[in-house]
């Protein structure tokens, strides 16, 4: 690769034009970051350029020339595993005009071809050739000519990440102790990984960052999402199920949510089940097929049945990582901002996969009712929160009442315990908020030292 | 609206041959040598799915889920027309007991997506009838519209139907109704009505 190349200092604003210090208090937030283009407009370089940033899974690129289409913020970019194997984030924009080159969502290719003048380029981003040639007077072997990339891409045991920044940690560093629970939530499957599958795909009219404040909130859950438990528990009488641990009390429960540093957050759910095989699948709700397949499962798999049934069933966390990438369940949800008030929310749905033949020929069976467990939430939970992230953005059209607040826990004495910058609290304290709205700061009064690179 | 009685008479019915005979019943169905050209017939095909649309605009939920059979599946994929339901996760797979689920839920006064509810006006059209090697059985397929009021905005819903319908008598009734959303792969807003 070239030496990095950064931006033109043009571009680049010369310091914030908005007061972040006035607007980020250390209860509350300006209803302006969720309503103002310019504020978007600035986050899509000092976050999204300068955080490392959920690209892809490898398991879409299993394959040498396979490729995914993403973004970078708004930037589009192809996710190619190269003719080499190496994963690289090119930019999906040709040096001539700049149109985008790429316009399938995935697939395998060793080259793209601009449908606008013909200018081609190996999947390693650099210039293979263009029409007429002669007509041209320069050295097309310039690196100039070939595709940006993003400089520095990075995987942690099969998320792929991105950033602009030079600066920025190494992608280990970034992510700290919210490793953790990922390690956790990959353990438990075979081989220590999972792959993707199809994906429930939503939008709303609203804020990105209305999902982050989301993703890790048990304060929500009893009410935006009441349909939904009234729903998971109208078969049974000790309605257990789902997420009914959050009745009564939940701030006296076992479950906790965590605050990791550079803005990562974290709901843990699972001390609220007992820990031995079976106990997850005892609380999924219903879904077709289930009694068959639990009849089925204890049939063919015996003593592993349990162990089986639990893969399938949803795995109770919310592991954030800042910006844009939630593991929820077994879900991997990735946020991707449209405007400042538009948003994508994609729910992969994943998989399991035995190449070890661990599970004793169950996997098949196993992917087959967890693909049903989850559809359910996207179908039941999702829908509703959506909703009322949409009326948030429209409440906060009343400009003059400006506070958005995020107080619940502050000041209550011995609630929130802090060792080397990780919070914890009880699950429906908003210290994540708080927390990860300091790092918004931080970042929004930070020039990022941004570039892209060249192949040579 | 009212709660679905809640009595739940159906077999769990959803198992490794039903989705072995799903996935088989929705692959190369449409034959032209199938067709079914009768006008009277077609009509009374296009009848049943008017009375559905009707239903489902007036929010007659009860009354759309009793043109179902006992053992139906609503399959909305994310697919192009529908792929393995065991392999893929699907926009919405509801089996008898998942739809008096979902029509439960609505019914609750907490769904807040469908707070207000949702006004919907349905179009169908270009309706095709395919016989299958059961005599009492047709697959329809249709295109549709459905334009959805809610909460000051309108919005379009459009795709193709595909009905597995038993004749039992003087009527049908609904094995299965796949709804191939024209969108089925993009991000949808809200995707909260019944399709």
């Amino acid at each position: 690769m070239t030496k990095p190349e950064n931006t033109s200092p043009a571009v680049e604003a010369a310091g914030p034009i908005f007061d972040y210090e006035m607007m980020i208090q250390e209860d509350k937030v300006h209803q302006r970051l969720y309503t103002e283009p310019g504020i978007f407009r600035e986050e899509l370089t000092r976050i999204f350029g300068a955080v490392w940033v959920y690209l892809a899974h490898e398991s879409q690129v299993p394959e040498k020339d396979d490729f995914v289409t993403s973004r970078m913020g708004l930037r589009p970019l192809i996710i190619v595993r190269d003719s080499q194997g190496d994963i690289r984030a090119l930019y999906n924009r040709c040096t001539h005009r700049g149109s985008t080159i790429c316009r399938q969502s995935s697939g395998s290719a060793k080259s793209f071809q601009c449908p606008y003048h013909g200018w081609s380029y190996f999947n390693s981003g650099k210039l293979s050739g263009v029409p007429w040639p002669e007509g041209y007077a320069c050295d097309f072997s310039d690196a100039k000519y070939n595709l940006a990339q993003v400089p520095r891409v990075a995987s942690y045991r099969g998320f792929i990440f991105g950033t602009l920044n030079l600066d920025a940690p190494s992608l280990g560093d970034y992510l700290g102790p919210v490793r953790e629970p990922i390690d956790d939530w990959l353990d438990r499957h075979p081989g220590g990984k999972v792959k993707f599958s199809s994906a429930n795909r939503l939008k709303y009219m609203g804020n990105w960052k209305l999902a982050y404040d989301n993703s890790a909130d048990g304060y929500h859950v009893l009410f935006s999402h009441r349909s939904l438990l009234a729903m998971e528990n109208r078969h049974n009488e000790d309605e257990q199920k789902g997420m009914s641990f959050y009745r009564g009390s939940p701030d006296g429960a076992p479950m906790y949510v965590k605050y990791y540093p550079n803005g990562h957050h974290f709901k843990d759910k699972r001390p609220n089940i007992e820990n031995r095989p079976g106990a997850l699948w005892e609380i999924e709700g219903t879904f077709p097929g289930m009694e068959h397949y639990e009849a089925l499962f204890r049939e063919r798999y015996g003593v592993n049945a349990d162990r089986a049934l639990d893969l399938a069933s949803s795995e109770p966390v919310n592991i954030n990582v800042f910006p844009n990438l939630h593991i929820l369940g077994n879900h991997v949800q990735v946020t991707q901002p449209i405007s400042y008030n538009e948003t994508d929310t994609t729910w992969y749905g994943t998989a399991v996969v035995d190449d070890d033949g661990e599970l004793s020929g169950a996997v098949d069976d196993i992917n087959t009712i967890r693909m049903r467990t989850q559809e359910a939430f996207p179908n039941f939970g999702e829908v509703d929160d959506l909703a009322n992230f949409e009326q948030i953005q429209a409440g906060l059209a009343a400009e003059e009442d400006e506070w958005v607040y995020m107080h619940r826990g502050l000041g209550i004495k011995d609630r929130i315990t802090e060792e080397d910058g990780v919070f914890t609290a009880p699950a429906t304290d908003e210290v994540f908020m708080r927390e990860y709205m300091k790092v918004y700061k931080r970042l929004m009064t930070t020039t990022p030292n941004i570039a892209i690179t060249r192949e040579v | 609206m009212q709660t679905v009685d809640g009595s739940i008479h159906t077999p769990h019915y959803i198992d490794d041959e039903y989705y072995q005979k799903l996935v088989s019943d929705f692959s190369g169905w449409r034959r032209a040598d199938r067709e079914v050209t009768d006008p009277v017939f077609r009509d009374s095909c296009r009848r049943f799915l008017d009375l559905e649309a009707r239903f489902l605009d007036e929010g007659r939920l009860e009354d759309w889920l009793k043109l179902y059979a006992p053992n139906c599946v609503y399959w909305v994929p994310s697919s192009a027309e529908g792929g393995d339901p065991r392999k893929e996760v699907s926009i919405s797979f509801d089996d008898r007991r998942r739809l008096e689920d979902r029509i439960f839920r609505l019914s609750t006064g907490a769904a807040w997506s469908q707070r207000p509810t949702s006004r919907t006006v349905r179009l169908i059209s270009n309706i095709e009838v395919y016989a299958t090697d059961q005599l009492e059985i047709v697959m329809v397929r249709s295109n549709f519209q459905t334009t959805e009021f809610r909460a000051g905005e309108t919005r379009l819903w459009s795709g193709r139907y595909n009905h597995r319908l038993r004749d039992v008598g003087n009527e049908y009734e609904i094995l299965v109704k796949q709804v191939n959303l024209i969108n089925y792969d993009q991000n949808l807003r809200n995707p909260s009505i019944i399709l």
